[in-house]
């Protein structure tokens, strides 16, 4: 197996950090960097998976979810992430909802120069927001989900995780 | 039409111990609730997240009646809501809409197509299997009973009277009693949740 191979994210390691974590509910809407995981999400029967229409949608219902004890996490596009801002103001930062923010990192590239006007803008966006992110691009970054778990629990914010590469597939 | 404060007079007889999301109807409900701490009044976090935000709390509290007093502005910038509750089909969720035409907290300037919507039909076409409308007290006070008694997913719109307020933010009164998060600690313990 090449280098390049083995460099990837598998939806079931981030699976796995979400199960490890606790999560019961996954707030999400659908993008290219997330197809393989739903797949194993609907599967999974410890998961309830709720769909949303519109990312601002998804801060008031995981708001509403936390508030009666449930633990969701919320994955999302960088583009849904930046159309639903006042949503994340009023709602997660303004409740103080300790949730995970899965992003996929349209556009992002750690080679050359990035032309996405997504990505360009993604990290000032949370920078702005002051919600602190890190960075998974493979199965050896996966520790850095639940370190974002850990301080969404202590901070009693939202954290966010930019996923910078779609997953490859089952394995 | 409805004057939002004696719908809810009528309203808190049959609320039984629903867990109740007052949204822009707070500022009534506040005074006429008899069990605050099973209420949920958050002023506006943000517009459009008042049902979603009860859609999610009655998912995560499947044992609890959960009702929320929706808006039109709030409806209307977040209709994608519909179809989210009607895919879950919540037994436990009643989502009733305070329709005044307008945005009444801004001066009261008319929303899109103000007296031309038919929500409760929208509902419907999303997928809720119960939606109806009111527009005069004494319908909504014969049929609230029956309303609350149905399984959820319920629709109900109601046309109230607009409440229009033009006075700068910062000089109008306030009617948030608690803050939102001491709002939420006490839902949590009235429930039985460890906050």
């Amino acid at each position: 197996m090449s280098q390049t191979a083995e460099a990837v994210l598998s939806p079931e390691t981030v699976l796995g950090e979400i199960k490890k974590n606790a999560v019961s509910h996954i707030v999400w809407l659908p993008d290219s960097e997330t197809n393989w995981l739903y797949v194993l999400m609907k599967a999974e029967p410890s998961l309830h998976v709720v769909a949303v229409s519109r990312e601002g949608l998804a801060y008031s219902l995981a708001a509403g979810l936390s508030a009666g004890g449930k633990t969701p996490i919320i994955l999302i596009q960088n583009t849904g992430l930046m159309e639903s801002g006042d949503s994340l103001r009023g709602w997660a930062l303004g409740l103080n909802i300790p949730v995970v923010l899965m992003v996929g990192y349209r556009g992002w590239t750690r080679h050359g120069i990035t032309q996405d006007t997504a990505a360009v803008y993604t990290e000032p966006f949370l920078n702005a927001f002051r919600i602190n992110y890190y960075l998974v691009e493979n199965d050896a970054d996966a520790p850095r989900i639940s370190a974002a778990f850990d301080e969404a629990r202590k901070t009693r914010r939202p954290v966010a995780v930019l996923v910078g590469d779609e997953y490859h597939g089952f394995h | 039409m409805i004057d939002t404060a004696e719908m809810l007079k009528i309203f808190q007889q049959h609320r039984g111990d629903a867990i109740v999301v007052p949204g822009r109807g707070g500022r009534h409900w506040t005074r006429i609730s008899t069990q605050p701490n099973r209420d949920v009044p958050l002023g506006d976090p943000a517009m459009g997240g008042h049902a979603s935000f009860a859609f999610g709390l009655a998912l995560a509290r499947p044992d609890q009646k959960v009702i929320v007093f929706d808006s039109e502005g709030d409806l209307l910038m977040s209709l994608g809501i519909l179809p989210m509750v009607a895919e879950h089909q919540p037994k436990n969720f009643y989502h009733f809409l305070l329709d005044n035409e307008c945005y009444a907290t801004t001066g009261g300037q008319p929303v899109p197509n103000a007296k031309n919507i038919c929500y409760d039909v929208i509902a419907r076409g999303a997928g809720y299997p119960l939606a109806a409308s009111y527009d005069n007290l004494e319908t909504f006070a014969v049929n609230i009973e029956r309303i609350l008694a149905q399984p959820g997913p319920v629709f109900t719109a109601l046309k109230i009277i607009p409440e229009i307020q033009n006075d700068p933010i910062g000089k109008r009164k306030k009617w948030l009693l608690r803050s939102r998060e001491q709002v939420i600690k006490d839902l949590q313990q009235e429930i039985g949740i460890a906050g």
